[in-house]
Protein backbone atom coordinates (compact mmCIF):
# COMPACT_ATOMS: atom_id res chain seq x y z
CA UNK A 1 0.00 0.00 0.00
CA UNK A 2 1.50 3.35 -1.07
CA UNK A 3 1.10 6.37 1.14
CA UNK A 4 0.05 9.75 -0.19
CA UNK A 5 3.55 11.19 0.22
CA UNK A 6 5.06 8.25 -1.72
CA UNK A 7 2.59 8.78 -4.56
CA UNK A 8 3.34 12.51 -4.69
CA UNK A 9 7.09 11.84 -4.65
CA UNK A 10 6.71 9.30 -7.47
CA UNK A 11 4.64 11.73 -9.56
CA UNK A 12 7.33 14.37 -9.01
CA UNK A 13 10.06 11.91 -10.09
CA UNK A 14 8.15 11.04 -13.26
CA UNK A 15 7.81 14.68 -14.30
CA UNK A 16 11.58 15.31 -14.04
CA UNK A 17 12.96 16.16 -17.51
CA UNK A 18 15.38 13.20 -17.50
CA UNK A 19 12.67 10.74 -16.54
CA UNK A 20 10.29 12.23 -19.10
CA UNK A 21 12.88 11.72 -21.83
CA UNK A 22 13.46 8.13 -20.70
CA UNK A 23 9.72 7.39 -20.63
CA UNK A 24 9.38 8.75 -24.18
CA UNK A 25 12.46 6.87 -25.38
CA UNK A 26 11.16 3.63 -23.87
CA UNK A 27 7.77 4.24 -25.49
CA UNK A 28 9.44 4.82 -28.83
CA UNK A 29 11.71 1.78 -28.61
CA UNK A 30 8.95 -0.59 -27.53
CA UNK A 31 5.34 0.47 -28.06
CA UNK A 32 3.58 0.64 -24.69
CA UNK A 33 6.79 0.54 -22.62
CA UNK A 34 6.25 4.14 -21.50
CA UNK A 35 2.80 3.25 -20.16
CA UNK A 36 4.20 0.15 -18.47
CA UNK A 37 6.82 2.32 -16.77
CA UNK A 38 4.07 4.63 -15.51
CA UNK A 39 2.01 1.74 -14.15
CA UNK A 40 -0.72 1.76 -16.83
CA UNK A 41 -0.47 -1.98 -17.42
CA UNK A 42 -3.75 -2.53 -19.23
CA UNK A 43 -3.05 0.17 -21.81
CA UNK A 44 0.56 -0.98 -22.15
CA UNK A 45 -0.56 -4.52 -22.99
CA UNK A 46 -2.94 -3.20 -25.67
CA UNK A 47 -0.23 -1.08 -27.31
CA UNK A 48 2.43 -3.79 -27.00
CA UNK A 49 0.14 -6.25 -28.73
CA UNK A 50 -1.67 -4.25 -31.39
CA UNK A 51 1.07 -1.97 -32.77
CA UNK A 52 3.71 -4.65 -33.48
CA UNK A 53 0.99 -6.88 -35.00
CA UNK A 54 -0.01 -3.99 -37.29
CA UNK A 55 3.63 -3.57 -38.27
CA UNK A 56 4.06 -7.29 -39.03
CA UNK A 57 0.84 -7.35 -41.06
CA UNK A 58 2.19 -4.38 -43.03
CA UNK A 59 5.35 -6.33 -43.83
CA UNK A 60 3.34 -9.45 -44.74
CA UNK A 61 1.29 -7.35 -47.16
CA UNK A 62 4.49 -6.45 -49.08
CA UNK A 63 4.59 -2.94 -47.66
CA UNK A 64 7.74 -0.88 -47.88
CA UNK A 65 9.77 0.61 -45.07
CA UNK A 66 10.64 3.87 -46.77
CA UNK A 67 14.20 5.20 -46.78
CA UNK A 68 14.85 8.72 -45.54
CA UNK A 69 15.14 10.58 -48.83
CA UNK A 70 14.95 14.36 -48.58
CA UNK A 71 14.73 14.77 -52.36
CA UNK A 72 11.25 13.24 -52.18
CA UNK A 73 9.33 14.93 -49.35
CA UNK A 74 6.47 12.41 -49.25
CA UNK A 75 8.90 9.50 -49.05
CA UNK A 76 10.79 11.30 -46.26
CA UNK A 77 7.52 11.85 -44.36
CA UNK A 78 6.60 8.18 -44.78
CA UNK A 79 10.08 7.24 -43.51
CA UNK A 80 9.57 9.38 -40.39
CA UNK A 81 6.19 7.71 -39.80
CA UNK A 82 7.75 4.25 -40.22
CA UNK A 83 10.45 5.14 -37.68
CA UNK A 84 7.75 5.69 -35.07
CA UNK A 85 7.77 2.03 -34.17
CA UNK A 86 11.29 1.97 -32.74
CA UNK A 87 12.85 -1.45 -32.26
CA UNK A 88 10.48 -3.40 -34.55
CA UNK A 89 11.32 -0.88 -37.28
CA UNK A 90 15.04 -1.17 -36.57
CA UNK A 91 14.89 -4.98 -36.51
CA UNK A 92 13.02 -5.05 -39.80
CA UNK A 93 15.54 -2.67 -41.39
CA UNK A 94 18.48 -4.76 -40.17
CA UNK A 95 16.82 -8.00 -41.33
CA UNK A 96 16.31 -6.53 -44.77
CA UNK A 97 12.52 -6.80 -44.47
CA UNK A 98 10.19 -4.17 -45.86
CA UNK A 99 11.69 -3.93 -49.33
CA UNK A 100 8.16 -3.52 -50.67
CA UNK A 101 6.77 -5.17 -53.78
CA UNK A 102 5.23 -2.44 -55.91
CA UNK A 103 3.51 -4.95 -58.18
CA UNK A 104 1.79 -6.69 -55.26
CA UNK A 105 -1.94 -6.07 -55.04
CA UNK A 106 -1.59 -5.39 -51.31
CA UNK A 107 1.42 -3.03 -51.57
CA UNK A 108 -0.52 0.13 -50.67
CA UNK A 109 -2.36 -1.65 -47.87
CA UNK A 110 0.99 -2.77 -46.48
CA UNK A 111 2.32 0.78 -46.59
CA UNK A 112 -0.80 2.03 -44.84
CA UNK A 113 -0.43 -0.51 -42.02
CA UNK A 114 3.28 0.32 -41.58
CA UNK A 115 2.83 4.10 -41.65
CA UNK A 116 -0.24 4.15 -39.41
CA UNK A 117 1.40 1.81 -36.86
CA UNK A 118 4.31 4.27 -36.59
CA UNK A 119 2.07 7.33 -36.34
CA UNK A 120 -0.13 5.68 -33.70
CA UNK A 121 2.98 4.99 -31.65
CA UNK A 122 3.84 8.69 -31.78
CA UNK A 123 0.40 9.35 -30.26
CA UNK A 124 1.03 6.68 -27.64
CA UNK A 125 4.34 8.37 -26.75
CA UNK A 126 2.57 11.73 -26.39
CA UNK A 127 -0.03 10.08 -24.14
CA UNK A 128 2.74 8.63 -21.95
CA UNK A 129 4.33 12.10 -21.83
CA UNK A 130 1.05 13.65 -20.67
CA UNK A 131 0.60 10.96 -18.00
CA UNK A 132 4.16 11.48 -16.75
CA UNK A 133 3.57 15.26 -16.60
CA UNK A 134 0.47 14.60 -14.50
CA UNK A 135 -1.94 16.01 -17.09
CA UNK A 136 -3.92 12.76 -17.33
CA UNK B 1 -4.88 -11.85 -47.54
CA UNK B 2 -6.07 -9.87 -50.52
CA UNK B 3 -9.71 -9.35 -49.58
CA UNK B 4 -10.18 -5.59 -49.49
CA UNK B 5 -12.99 -5.83 -46.98
CA UNK B 6 -11.06 -8.13 -44.64
CA UNK B 7 -8.06 -5.80 -44.69
CA UNK B 8 -10.31 -2.81 -44.08
CA UNK B 9 -11.92 -4.61 -41.12
CA UNK B 10 -8.56 -5.65 -39.63
CA UNK B 11 -7.16 -2.12 -40.05
CA UNK B 12 -10.28 -0.56 -38.51
CA UNK B 13 -10.23 -2.99 -35.60
CA UNK B 14 -6.62 -2.22 -34.75
CA UNK B 15 -6.90 1.55 -35.09
CA UNK B 16 -10.12 1.61 -33.02
CA UNK B 17 -8.51 -0.55 -30.33
CA UNK B 18 -5.53 1.80 -29.98
CA UNK B 19 -7.68 4.95 -29.99
CA UNK B 20 -10.12 3.46 -27.46
CA UNK B 21 -7.21 2.62 -25.13
CA UNK B 22 -5.77 6.12 -25.61
CA UNK B 23 -8.97 8.05 -25.09
CA UNK B 24 -10.71 6.13 -22.30
CA UNK B 25 -9.53 4.77 -18.97
CA UNK B 26 -12.28 2.38 -17.91
CA UNK B 27 -12.43 -1.00 -19.72
CA UNK B 28 -16.20 -0.73 -20.26
CA UNK B 29 -15.83 2.75 -21.76
CA UNK B 30 -12.93 1.56 -23.90
CA UNK B 31 -15.03 -1.30 -25.25
CA UNK B 32 -17.92 1.04 -26.06
CA UNK B 33 -15.73 3.66 -27.73
CA UNK B 34 -13.78 1.04 -29.66
CA UNK B 35 -16.95 -0.66 -30.90
CA UNK B 36 -18.47 2.67 -31.98
CA UNK B 37 -15.29 3.71 -33.74
CA UNK B 38 -14.98 0.37 -35.49
CA UNK B 39 -18.61 0.54 -36.62
CA UNK B 40 -18.03 4.10 -37.83
CA UNK B 41 -15.00 3.08 -39.86
CA UNK B 42 -16.80 0.20 -41.57
CA UNK B 43 -20.01 2.17 -42.16
CA UNK B 44 -18.06 5.12 -43.61
CA UNK B 45 -16.18 2.76 -45.91
CA UNK B 46 -19.50 1.37 -47.21
CA UNK B 47 -21.02 4.84 -47.67
CA UNK B 48 -17.98 6.31 -49.45
CA UNK B 49 -17.56 3.12 -51.46
CA UNK B 50 -21.09 3.41 -52.83
CA UNK B 51 -20.77 7.15 -53.37
CA UNK B 52 -17.68 6.56 -55.49
CA UNK B 53 -19.25 3.62 -57.33
CA UNK B 54 -20.34 5.66 -60.41
CA UNK B 55 -16.90 7.30 -60.73
CA UNK B 56 -15.27 7.95 -63.11
CA UNK B 57 -18.39 9.30 -64.78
Amino acid sequence: MTSKSTTVARARDESEPGTLALVCAAGWALPGAGHLWLGRRQKAIVFMTVLPIMFVIGLMLDGRIFPFDTREPLVALAAVADMGLGLPWLAARLAGAGEGTVTSVTYEYGNTFLIVAGLLNFLVILDAFDIAKGRK
Amino acid sequence: MSSHFLLLAVFSLMVSTVFAALLRDEPREQLRTGAMMFGGFVAAAFVFGWLMYPLPL
